[in-house]
Order: structure tokens, then C-alpha cells, then sequence
């Protein structure tokens, strides 16, 4: 019995060695100290941060991050819109000291930043998406979120005159209101070309369901649609299925072109790392940062991949002449007049809604020309 | 007409393409989990083998350029889970659903973890057999653009179903899975011949992996799988150990599969959820149809844990 309390020396020898190594980081803490990170930033994917997609352009975005001095990025990947992610968020900031966080899928945001945000009322929170609301929300949450709807309009001209069938194909992850905008602005794109093309949407019920991807895209090939374009997490299921079957691709995310270099035509990439820099620089100056963000392609938030070879010259002069209006600023997909695929007016004769119009984050509807349905 | 044009044909036309390309890797997991069962142990771990073969197979087409050496080694990684899981469950008190389970996790992370610098380069792809040359359609080309895997598993299951009978390897997997006793006393050592079969399980699944990523959808991801291992495994009970059954219920589950965006892409556009559940709904009804309170499931091997 006595024997349980007697120190063996091989534990006496532990014991004061870690009591050694305390001492000396305690010691060479403030030295340490001095060239710590100022700031520590945390980023949070909801799949893999090299998917070809949605969680690799913000990765690239946090990544040129840690090249600026004095920060520290922490990233985690995977990490389901579960109660998973609070967890994330919390050892984000009581181990490694974060100070903002970007919770960068749409599904964590309510109830778990939210949640997070009244824990920790001095931590920033800022949220890839369009939810926060200043009556609704606390301060110490925002949102920030580029308008690449106009990225869609734009692979939309693109396909509008690559389609020969007349009907293009989205392959969407579900119907909230930024994947509704894109499939819009894709189908009104291409209606700039020619008013008779169609749109088919298949909803896939989830961000990442590759074998679901695959069977959508070949269902809108069998039903005759040879341009696709998604709004999935990880595009390259798409991409190469629609290439493997013929179709032409527009991309979407990121830069999908040496997947099918022949059949891609263009793509809607973000370009978050402007956006990160944005707010690092705002946190490092003691500025604070701002509650919502937003921007588009002028802006740099959002840009285009190289036009691909099978763009012919007249679909080259359009989506020129059309990048060139929309840089210009005050550019509308949406704008009167315009009916959904329901027959109900959206937008009146006299009515247009810029990119940055706050009507267009609560998108509900699928435009005339589109098949598909929202729930 | 257009003849690009094939309207609501594209339903029951996707389904036939969607049962051929989608079921290919439940049939390889649920022939494997069946042999495996047969022999009186469970193993739920195919979900991590079949997510690691497909890495495996991916990661080896990617380096070797050859898909076959990729599916060879998807197999012989498989062969290994298998064997693990074998070798663990001989001993005393060890849980095989418990363990299973700890595989299926640590297949599926030790997949992710060397699976990261593949996600992005391009893997050439297994080969297809085109079926459909006799039609002009493009479409029914395409569905009929049969796999190689889809044959050799349709011819399988059909050996498996076979063997199970006629074979004295057959009738030693039915009788050390049906009774340890009446198999000790045949001379034979109930841990070998399980050894074997969760072996010879595991490497088909790690087949299974290979088909996912080296022909449909054809590029690894970490969510390639989405749980087509478990269902699988789910498959073999529903389709109560019988490799032709499990056979079956594999095309019945990749047919319906493809029912949500086949309907979608034809204008049926209300409800796609209700649809995506359709697999799901189907197994209930048959499970439900089938089973009977006055007897144990026919067919159910007697040394299982699940049928004791």
C-alpha cells in the first residue's frame, strides 16, 4: 500500500524534468512573446482544403496570409455543420488564441457561429455567406461574400454560344439563395446570346455527394444539355463526367481547366485572398473590421479563368464587351422585366437590381427558362 | 424528333445506365461481406476499405499510370484490412462489430491522410466495354458503356452462389459459419477459415474502392464513398446471404440511385428529397414484407453475433 505513494526514481527524474522545461519556457516566454504572432486567424472547411473547389479557393485565399508577418493562420478542414464545429471554433480560440475566426460553410453559421458569438463576445467572427443581419445578428459577427452570380452570367455568354442543342445544364447542391442567383445569372447569360436556350437544374440535395454529381450530369447530357456548369462543393466530379461524355464545362469555384483543357470554356473562380488580406489588414491597424463585405468582379472579389479553345471569336468580343460593362460598375442580371418559371413577375419593367442590391441575397425563385424547381 | 432528343425514355434509360455504372461497388462490397458473413463473423469495416482501396488504386494509377496495378493494389490493401480484422477477432471476447467499426474509421482516416496529394492530379481510367454500338442513340451508348468490374462482378456472384453449394470450400464456409462445434469436430479450425474469408472480403471491397475511383465517378475525393460501404454491407442481410440476391439488390440500388436526377433532368422537379430517399423507403418495404415475428431470418448464417 505504502508503495503507491513512494516516488520511484524514474518518476523523480520525469517530474523534475518537466519542471525544468517549465521553468525554461517560462523563462524565454517574454522573449518568445515579442516575436509571437500578433494575431492569430482561424479558417474552418467544410471538406477537404484541396477539392478543386469551393474549400480550395479559400485555402489559396488563407494561405497567402501566411506570408504577412505577425500572423498566424490555424486551419481545419472536414469539419462537419454540426455541433462539430463549435467545438472547432472553441479550441480555435482557448488553444490556439484566435482572434478571428472564418467559418467559411453556409450551414455553420446558425446556431454555431452564432452561438460562438455570444461566448465570446471579443473574438471576430466572420461568415462566407449572406446571413448577417445588423437587427438580427451581434456585432462581433459578420458576413462577407462576393458576387460571383455576374462570374455566372458571364461562363452563361460563354455557353450560350458554344450550345448547339440550345439547352445548357447546372448540377446545383441546394436551393438557398446564392445558388439560385447562379443559375439565374447562368441561364440570363446565355439568353443574352440567344433568347430560346433553356436551362435544366438538377438538385443534388448536398454540398459533396460525388456519385450523385456524376449520375446529375449525365442525366442532363442524356436529356441533351452540352454545356454544364455546377454549384457543388468539389466541381471536378462534374467537370470530368460532362467532359468524358462531350459536353463543354463552365467552372466554377476555381480554376478546373487542366481537367478537360479542350472542353473547358471558361470559369467563375473567387478570389478570396484579397478579401482575407482585406480584413487581416484592418485587425493588425486596430481598425474594426467591417460587418458585411461585399464584392464583385470589379471589386476583385471574383475573377474568370482564361477563355478555353473552343471559344469562338464571337463569343469572345461578347464576353469582352460584357466584362467591360460590368467593371464598369452598375451592372444587372436581374432586371425587368423578368418572370419565374412559375409565370409570376420577379422584376417589373422599370425595376433592376444591381449585384449589391439586398433583394437579390434572399433570391426564392428560378427564372422563366430554367427547369427545375426550388424545393 | 431530334435525336438527341429521348424525353421521359431518359428515366427508365438513366435507371438501367444508373443500376449498371452505380451498383458496381455495392456488388463487390456485399459479395465480400457475404463470404465473410458466411463464415459467422461480421465485418462493418468495409466502408474504411473500400474508401482506402479507392485511394490505393487512385494513388497507384496515378504513379504507375496503369489502372490495373492500381486495382491489383487496391485489392492486396483490402486483403490486408481484411486479414487485420480476422486475425484481431480470434481472440477471446473481442467484439467484431466493435471492431469493425474502429476500422471503418481508421481506413477512411489513414485514406484521407495519404490520400492528400492525390486529390489533385488525374488518374487514367479502368476501360468499358461499349455494348451499345448496335444503337444510334447516344444515349443508350452511354448507358451501355459497361465496365469490365460490372461483368467480372455479375460473373462473381454467380460462381459465389455456386460454390456456396457445390464446392468444398463452400461447404466448409457454410459449416464453420453455421456451427464452431460441428466444424471443430470436423477437423477443421473455425478462426482459418474466418481468417480467410474476412480476407478474401476485405480484398473484394478494396475492388469495390478501385471501381469508385478509377471509372465512376472515376477521381478520389475524401467523399467518394458517402457510405455506399455500410449500405452494402446492410445489402448482404437485405439480400439474406445470397450472392445472386446480393447481386440484385446492388442493381436495385444503384437503378434507384438514379431515379432522382433522371426525374429531375425530364421536368419532374417537385419533392427531388422524397425521391433521393427512394433506396431507402424500397428496403424498408421489402424488410418489412419479408420478415416474420414467428421466425429468424432465412438464410442467416448461426454463428453470427447479430443472429445469436
Amino acid at each position: 500500500m505504502t508503495e503507491r505513494f513512494m516516488l520511484s526514481r524514474r518518476d523523480l527524474l520525469k517530474t523534475s524534468a518537466a519542471g525544468a522545461a517549465l521553468g525554461l519556457a517560462s523563462a524565454s516566454f517574454p522573449i518568445s512573446r515579442a516575436f509571437a504572432a500578433a494575431a492569430t486567424v482561424g479558417f474552418i472547411y467544410v471538406g477537404p482544403k484541396d477539392d478543386y473547389g469551393y474549400n480550395q479557393a479559400h485555402a489559396e485565399g488563407a494561405a497567402t496570409l501566411k506570408a504577412i508577418e505577425g500572423i498566424s493562420v490555424v486551419e481545419e478542414e472536414n469539419v462537419p455543420e454540426t455541433v462539430d464545429v463549435q467545438k472547432t471554433m472553441e479550441s480555435m480560440i482557448n488553444l490556439d488564441g484566435a482572434s478571428l475566426i472564418f467559418p467559411t460553410s453556409f450551414g455553420y453559421f446558425d446556431p454555431h457561429m452564432l452561438a460562438m458569438c455570444a461566448k465570446f463576445p471579443d473574438v471576430q467572427f466572420r461568415h462566407c455567406g449572406g446571413m448577417w443581419n445588423k437587427d438580427k445578428h451581434p456585432m462581433n459577427a459578420g458576413s462577407y461574400f462576393g458576387y460571383i452570380g455576374m462570374g455566372q452570367y458571364l461562363n452563361g455568354v460563354a455557353a450560350g454560344h458554344a450550345t448547339k442543342t440550345k439547352k445548357i445544364g447546372f448540377v446545383a447542391a441546394k436551393p438557398i439563395p446564392q445558388v439560385l442567383l447562379n443559375i439565374n445569372s447562368f441561364l440570363l447569360g446565355a439568353r443574352s446570346v440567344d433568347p430560346a436556350i433553356t436551362c435544366q437544374v438538377i438538385f443534388t440535395g448536398e454540398w459533396s455527394l460525388a456519385v450523385k454529381e456524376a449520375e446529375a450530369t449525365n442525366a442532363l447530357v442524356d436529356q441533351g444539355a452540352d454545356v454544364i456548369t455546377c454549384h457543388v462543393d468539389s466541381p471536378k466530379v462534374v467537370v470530368e463526367t460532362a467532359a468524358g461524355r462531350g459536353a463543354f464545362i463552365c467552372g466554377y469555384h476555381a480554376n478546373q481547366s487542366p481537367l478537360a483543357p479542350e472542353k473547358y470554356l471558361t470559369g467563375a473562380e473567387w478570389n478570396w485572398a484579397k478579401v482575407y488580406k482585406m480584413f487581416v489588414d484592418d485587425l493588425m491597424a486596430g481598425k474594426p473590421l467591417p460587418n458585411f463585405t461585399r464584392g464583385g468582379l470589379a471589386d476583385g472579389f471574383v475573377k474568370m479563368s482564361p477563355l478555353g479553345p473552343a471559344v469562338s471569336e464571337a463569343a469572345r468580343a461578347q464576353f469582352d464587351g460584357t466584362l467591360a460593362e460590368m467593371m464598369k460598375g452598375g451592372f444587372s442580371v436581374i432586371k425587368g422585366p423578368l418572370k419565374n418559371n412559375k409565370g409570376d413577375v420577379v422584376a417589373t419593367e422599370s425595376q433592376t437590381f444591381v449585384e449589391t442590391a439586398i433583394e437579390l441575397e434572399s433570391m426564392d425563385y428560378l427564372v422563366e427558362g430554367v427547369v427545375g424547381s426550388t424545393a | 424528333m431530334d435525336s438527341t432528343e429521348i424525353g421521359l425514355w431518359g428515366v427508365p434509360l438513366a435507371m438501367l445506365g444508373g443500376a449498371i455504372r452505380v451498383s458496381t461497388p455495392f456488388i463487390f462490397v456485399s459479395l465480400g461481406e457475404a463470404i465473410t458473413e458466411r463464415s459467422g463473423r461480421i465485418n462493418l469495416g468495409l466502408e474504411g476499405t473500400l474508401v482506402f482501396g479507392a485511394m490505393t488504386a487512385y494513388a497507384v494509377a496515378v504513379m504507375t499510370g496503369s489502372p490495373w496495378l492500381g486495382l491489383l493494389a487496391a485489392a492486396a490493401a483490402g486483403l490486408c484490412f481484411g486479414l487485420f480484422h480476422g486475425w484481431i477477432c480470434k481472440f477471446r471476447g473481442v467484439n467484431d462489430i466493435a471492431i469493425g467499426i474502429a476500422l471503418m474509421l481508421f481506413g477512411s482516416g489513414l485514406a484521407f491522410f495519404f490520400g492528400k496529394p492525390f486529390i489533385q492530379p488525374s488518374a487514367p481510367d479502368l476501360p468499358a466495354i461499349p455494348f451499345g454500338g448496335w444503337s444510334d442513340v447516344p444515349q443508350v451508348q452511354a448507358a451501355l458503356n459497361v465496365n469490365v468490374l460490372f461483368l467480372i462482378g455479375a460473373a462473381l456472384a454467380v460462381f459465389l452462389w455456386w460454390a456456396f453449394r457445390n464446392t468444398r470450400a463452400g461447404l466448409i464456409l457454410r459449416v464453420v459459419g453455421d456451427s464452431s462445434d460441428a466444424a471443430r469436430a470436423m477437423g477443421l479450425n473455425p478462426n482459418t477459415v474466418r481468417l480467410l474469408a474476412t480476407g478474401l472480403g476485405g480484398a473484394l471491397a478494396g475492388i469495390g474502392g478501385a471501381y469508385l475511383s478509377l471509372y465512376y465517378p472515376g477521381s478520389w475525393t475524401e467523399g467518394i464513398s458517402s457510405g455506399q460501404g455500410l449500405m452494402a454491407v446492410a445489402l448482404v442481410i437485405f439480400a439474406r446471404w445470397n450472392p445472386l440476391g446480393c447481386f440484385a439488390a446492388a442493381l436495385l440500388f444503384g437503378g434507384a440511385g438514379a431515379l432522382g436526377p433522371a426525374l429531375q433532368s425530364v421536368g419532374v422537379t417537385q419533392g427531388y428529397y422524397l425521391f433521393y430517399a427512394a433506396p431507402y423507403i424500397l428496403t424498408l418495404i421489402i424488410m418489412i414484407a419479408t420478415s416474420s415475428p414467428s421466425r429468424s431470418l432465412a438464410g442467416a448464417p448461426g454463428e453470427l453475433s447479430i443472429t445469436k
